[in-house]
């Protein structure tokens, strides 16, 4: 299962690197949702430090969007979605390796993102650690989450439009516990401001994993 | 190589019944396919040669009947079973951003093929120097046929399923595919080959069998003059 992981996460990650649709589009629309966000609050700095934490979870779920489609459309082209079911690679194993890929992705758009919200808005960071960890479970939950419902509208001819309208309700507690935990780690807050709230993303990861490591087969094989 | 055929049939179908939405694509298909023969499935445009080949695959799941390939449920087992077939259908299944060689790396090791067999397919296939390193998005449809069958090639399954294999292929192409297609049924693999252009296939098969509307109709002997 490893192995197809790995396998899987570095083609992915290799076809991005080669194509830079994420470093030219992808990562540019969540710079320019942070910016727009920005003019919509207005030049107050405090109105905008305080608004951040939820503006960057926001625009890193839209941004989010955009990565699981081109993960999605990356397999669509050429019948590669059957290449990857007829070599008999482990459901579980694609689930992951697919899910690793935007998870490194997002990564790399939240630490821009999150220098974005530092020059933009003026917010300071004083608990680094709970923005840190807080980012690292928000992402594994978005790229779980975003490769099962990714999957799920993989065969569909509306798939741009669907995968929006399924995706963003579910990961509400990404939003949430997201902002939550920003808001804590901006504000100085103590470990326990932010164990709540780091505790549902903990759930919400090992749920969103272990139904996409059970389910990826099956709604691959229904495609 | 693929192991010496087993004394069982490499497939077996029984009053097969497979459907896309209401629409039958196979209607009750009978066809027994034993270990290292060659066939050509011929019939005309819809008939169900491609949905035969693709339910063999165990890509698409049937609504009724039975089905056994390499001794295997195609469903039930189907992971175990595609490490063991190699379908080659009107997609490549080739990533365009990816050049030559890392698809062809990529398409074996998640076959669980062995690498170190990359190097001769690409050579047989003229897939090397400049070409190998080459973005597959700017391949020409027959150059990327070609790394699909050079794939076919490194992996060499036990179980062909070739639909329309000459298309869009060149004179050479066709030439080095007719002497594969023959090295591969002689090393004991079992190949199905879907195909209009009976004249090319059958000097390469010993047995045809003819689907229309989702049924095998016929089936004979080809015999090889000389």
């Amino acid at each position: 299962m490893w192995g197809d992981a790995w396998l899987v996460a570095t083609k992915d990650l290799r076809i991005e690197l080669r194509s830079k649709v994420g470093l030219s589009q992808v990562i540019p629309f969540g710079v320019v949702a942070l910016v727009l966000f920005a003019f919509a609050l207005g030049p107050d700095r405090v109105q905008m430090a305080k608004g951040a934490p939820g503006l960057f979870w926001v625009a890193v779920l839209f941004t989010t969007v955009l990565a699981v489609q081109r993960s999605v459309s990356v397999e669509a082209s050429d019948g590669a979605q059957d290449g990857l079911r007829l070599a008999g690679l482990d459901p579980a194993g694609l689930f992951l390796g697919k899910g690793l890929a935007i998870a490194l992705q997002l990564i790399v758009l939240e630490v821009i993102l999150a220098v974005g919200v530092v020059l933009l808005y003026g917010a300071s960071v004083t608990t680094l650690w709970l923005l840190a960890v807080s980012c690292l479970l928000g992402t594994v939950g978005l790229a779980a989450t975003g490769t099962l419902y990714g999957a799920l509208s993989a065969g569909l001819k509306v798939r741009e439009t669907l995968l929006p309208f399924l995706f963003l309700p579910i990961v509400t507690p990404v939003l949430l516990a997201g902002t939550r935990c920003w808001q804590a780690a901006l504000a100085g807050g103590t470990p326990a401001d932010g164990s709540l709230w780091l505790r549902l993303l903990v759930v919400f990861d090992a749920v969103y994993i272990a139904v996409g490591v059970l389910a990826f087969g099956p709604i691959q094989e229904s495609l | 190589m693929a192991p010496p055929p087993s004394p069982s049939p490499a497939v077996v179908l029984v009053d097969a019944v497979a459907l896309s939405g209401r629409f039958p694509l196979l209607a009750g298909a009978n066809v027994t396919i034993p270990a290292g023969q060659s066939v050509l499935v011929e019939g005309a445009n819809g008939a169900g040669k491609t949905s035969l080949l693709r339910v063999m695959a165990g890509l698409i799941r049937l609504e009724s009947g039975g089905i056994s390939v390499l001794g295997l449920d195609p469903v039930a087992e189907r992971r175990l079973l595609r490490r063991r077939i190699g379908l080659l259908g009107h997609a490549s299944h080739l990533y365009d951003d990816l050049t030559v060689a890392e698809n062809l790396r990529f398409a074996v090791r998640a076959a669980g093929g062995d690498v170190a067999r990359i190097p001769a397919a690409c050579e047989r296939w003229g897939l090397v120097g400049r070409l190998g390193k080459t973005g597959t998005g700017k391949l020409s449809a027959g150059q990327r046929r070609r790394v699909a069958l050079a794939i076919h090639t490194a992996r060499w399954p036990e179980l062909w399923l070739l639909d329309e294999p000459h298309a869009g292929l060149d004179a050479e192409a066709r030439v080095l595919l007719d002497g594969l297609i023959a090295e591969a049924a002689a090393s004991g693999v079992t190949v199905v080959v879907a195909s209009h252009e009976v004249e090319l296939v059958e000097p390469l098969v010993t047995r045809a069998v003819t689907v229309a509307g989702g049924r095998v109709v016929a089936e004979r002997e080809v015999a090889h003059v000389g």
